[in-house]
């Protein structure tokens, strides 16, 4: 695999241009070259012009996501060749575009800040003290770099004008839910708030999480079931609640 | 005045969102005071968030005999003698209160089998120091501050890229920027400004660092007249990926070693026996460096120009749970299993030591309103930094950068801002934009190369010169860089704005490098290969009034009778 990679990306300024269009460009393969290295070729070689958006280049900040050959992506973890040399590039559809792959995620932390941070049990003994195999639940949830991938495929976010967070905010509420420390329960507002009761389980945001999140198993099931269990059965809440408490040391 | 400009009025202003502008920003919002914070990139998407090893914090969970003097006396060795000695105290005392209160925003380390913060051993700690989450620690870091700024009253503006600060009279009145987003030019007004930008890594072609990290801060403070102190010290990680060539530079966690990975060369030798029979892999990031450096040069390297990093003697189910970040990358970028296969890997930059000279206790640079923290400072690390300071500088640091623009902020006023300084910067800003302007990332092609081939891991003074050469031509060429377009999210207009601030830390530390005319910590000359006692100082870079750069060397501060007992002499040869 020699020879030049095609690829079209997606141009379009809202403020000046009529229609968006994908334009062509021709960058030369590199041995293990992943999307965002044409890309930025682009940017570097041909025209300077064109909005992007990257950081790391390592898969551990979740700036370059874009929908590669209609699959959101991280630009930065995506091969060449593992999808062939006819590449195309589109931003995120579910936020507002700015200009070009660039677009404005800006609505998350409206949705952040509504989900309650870490809210310690009253009592507790400092520095806390925590068994190590509590901590790992929660950790699965922390691995989320905010690449808002889960965001763009979820078809309720995309389609919908639902109140639904979405599933990085889930991710986040079940971060602090099963904190072996945290003494609140979010699945009530993320229910009633939330809209969490839109998403239909189609585990679209599982399949494309670049950390290998079990989103909709591990945070958005859980966080349902939790969610009914306090609506009709106050009581195995309460059951619940011992449970987490004697996780504790 | 033609151009609509957004003003924005607050108390203090932080320019930069990574772990030390977040921790600043948490600081003055603490003290009651109205902050406002900018940011290049993204909210939650800074340098932080490569971090992986750890925080360094003497809590003595594991090992209870560590306390604040054995971090110190680790410090001031590993800078080799050259760190202020204040700021290393303040360190080695504060850094365990900053992780458990990093644990109280939210932050879940892993544990000790009795419930603990975890803390795991890494390069020329004594001690095992550094509390970790996995080798993700800067990732938790920066999530529990973003979480922290968005709960409180806390004002940012991400993807808005400063191009100066505003300096009236001796002092700074506030800082010019671009909303990327929608091309806007804005003017922060507020009476004392944090600088907590990050370092300039970006400057050399294999490098360990963000997109962002070129040097921003360091360009602005050093135009607005403020002074910089030891840019000749960069460390070089020992361990970067070479292949394949897109992920070439980036980083391998120190933790690998940490974990009991080993350094083998292309004969199978495990030649840290033989650099450093005692520490081996784990000795002191440049002399594994230079160690790896070696063996590559001496043509005992691997097909890509690498040494082999083996961990595959430790269970997959050990590795995957202890470095899963690391099994990620590799797995995912180079198609390489770690727990069956070496990774290939070299030297990369790292860090920058050097940076804004600020005061220990107030990280106040030597303009009495503008205070600087995190990596764009300067002190702590002196010639070298040891593995997990970095977040704990950042912490501990941005805090008391944070208190001390708070505390003055109180007790002053806003500046006026005069129109023609604004006006000044719309200029800069749009003579960018020309016709067959050069493309600016031509220039840092070349710039960054330039570094890689002559101010790199090993130097001598025929490079240096040459190195100097080629920086005075780019800085020719720079006066044609243009872009076209417009100003939203043009790539090519900040590709001029960084080259500016880039051709000012490369001046700097080429020129810094040749003064050193000794070998120290991180700073290795060829010609030079001694440690002479003549140069324990600091170098200090400004601007003169001529407008060209200018050098002076100050004796370091030596450090209170009663501390030497924490510290090995310093022997020359």
């Amino acid at each position: 695999m020699s020879e030049d990679i095609n690829i079209k990306i997606f141009r379009f300024d809202p403020e000046n241009d009529k229609e968006p269009k994908f334009q062509d460009y021709k960058v030369p393969y590199v041995d293990g070259m992943v999307v965002l290295d044409a890309v930025r070729y682009v940017e570097e070689k041909i025209d300077p012009t064109i909005s992007i958006r990257w950081n790391c280049k390592a898969g551990k900040c979740g700036s370059c996501s874009a929908e590669i050959n209609g699959h959101p992506s991280l630009m930065c973890k995506t091969r060449v060749d593992n999808i062939g040399k006819n590449i195309t590039v589109s931003p995120m559809a579910a936020f507002p575009l700015v200009k070009d792959l660039v677009t404005d995620i800006s609505k998350n932390w409206e949705i952040a800040r509504k989900i309650p941070l870490l809210t310690p049990r009253e009592g507790l003994e400092k520095p806390w003290r925590i068994n190590p195999k509590d901590v790992e639940r929660s950790k699965e949830f922390k691995r989320c770099i905010e690449c808002f991938l889960c965001m763009d495929v979820c078809h309720v976010v995309r389609e919908h004008f639902t109140p639904y967070f979405g599933p990085r905010h889930i991710v986040k509420a079940a971060s602090w839910d099963m904190h072996p420390l945290d003494g609140l329960d979010r699945s009530k507002m993320l229910n009633d708030e939330g809209g969490m009761g839109y998403c239909n389980i189609t585990k679209c945001c599982t399949e494309v999480c670049p950390e290998h999140i079990k989103i909709t198993d591990n945070a958005i099931i859980q966080e349902k079931e939790r969610a009914v269990d306090r609506k009709y059965d106050p009581i195995a809440m309460v059951i619940k609640n011992r449970r987490k408490k004697e996780k504790v040391m | 005045m033609s151009e609509n400009v957004k003003t924005v009025e607050t108390d203090v202003l932080v320019i930069g969102a990574g772990g030390a502008g977040m921790r600043a920003a948490i600081s003055v919002n603490d003290a009651g005071l109205k902050v406002v914070m900018v940011t290049k990139s993204l909210l939650g998407k800074a340098h932080t968030v490569m971090a992986e090893g750890g925080i360094a914090a003497a809590l003595g969970n594991v090992d209870p005999q560590d306390n604040w003097t054995v971090h110190y006396g680790d410090i001031i060795e590993e800078g080799v003698y050259i760190s202020d000695w204040k700021m290393a105290e303040i360190l080695g005392k504060e850094a365990p209160e900053r992780v458990l209160e990093l644990e109280r925003y939210g932050a879940l380390f892993d544990r000790t089998p009795d419930g603990r913060i975890m803390q795991r051993a890494f390069g020329a700690h004594t001690y095992r120091r550094l509390a970790h989450v996995g080798d993700r620690t800067g990732l938790e870091l920066i999530k529990t501050l973003e979480d922290q700024v968005l709960h409180r009253d806390i004002t940012f503006y991400d993807e808005m890229y400063i191009t100066n600060l505003l300096k009236v009279g001796d002092k700074i009145a506030g800082a010019f920027g671009i909303k990327m987003t929608t091309g806007e030019f804005f003017v922060f007004k507020a009476k004392a400004t944090v600088i907590a930008t990050g370092g300039s890594g970006r400057v050399y072609k294999v490098t360990s660092n963000s997109w962002e990290s070129t040097g921003d801060g360091i360009g602005m403070a050093y135009r607005a007249g403020v002074k910089l102190r030891d840019m000749e010290m960069i460390q070089f990680h020992p361990t970067g990926m070479v292949y394949p060539p897109g992920v070439k530079g980036l980083l391998v966690t120190e933790s690998v070693r940490g974990e009991g990975g080993i350094l083998l060369n292309s004969k199978g030798e495990r030649y840290m026996l033989k650099y450093s029979p005692q520490k081996k892999e784990l000795d002191a990031r440049d002399v594994v460096a230079r160690a790896n450096y070696k063996e590559i040069t001496e043509g005992r390297g691997t097909e890509h120009g690498g040494v082999y990093l083996d961990i595959t003697h430790k269970s997959p189910e050990y590795i995957k749970h202890k470095l899963p970040a690391m099994y990620q990358q590799f797995l995912e970028f180079a198609g390489v299993d770690i727990t069956k296969e070496k990774m290939e890997v070299a030297p990369t930059v790292h860090y920058m030591m050097g940076g804004i000279q600020v005061e220990a206790e107030t990280e106040r640079s030597n303009i009495e309103n503008l205070f600087a923290a995190g990596e764009v400072a300067s002190g702590l690390h002196g010639a070298n930094r040891l593995g997990g300071n970095s977040l704990a500088d950042i912490l501990v640091f941005g805090k008391r950068a944070g208190d001390s623009a708070s505390a003055y902020a109180r007790s002053s006023t806003l500046l006026d801002i005069p129109q023609d300084l604004i006006e000044k910067e719309i200029n800069y800003v749009k003579g960018f934009f020309k016709e067959n302007g050069k493309n600016p990332y031509d220039l840092i092609d070349r710039l960054t190369t330039c570094m890689s081939d002559n101010v790199g891991i090993v130097r001598d003074g025929e490079h240096l010169k040459k190195a100097i050469d080629i920086i005075e031509q780019l800085k020719e060429e720079f006066k044609e860089v243009g872009t076209k377009g417009m100003i939203r999210y043009n790539h090519g207009l900040l590709g001029c704005l960084e080259l500016a601030n880039m051709l000012v830390s490369c001046e700097a530390i080429t020129h810094c490098a040749l003064m050193r005319e000794e070998s120290r910590g991180a700073h290795t000359r060829l010609d030079f290969p001694k440690k002479d006692k003549n140069w324990k100082k600091n170098i200090i870079t400004y601007m003169g009034e001529d407008g060209k750069m200018k050098y002076e060397t100050v004796p370091v501060e030596p450090m209170p009778k009663e501390y030497e007992q924490y510290v090995k002499p310093e022997v020359y040869e």
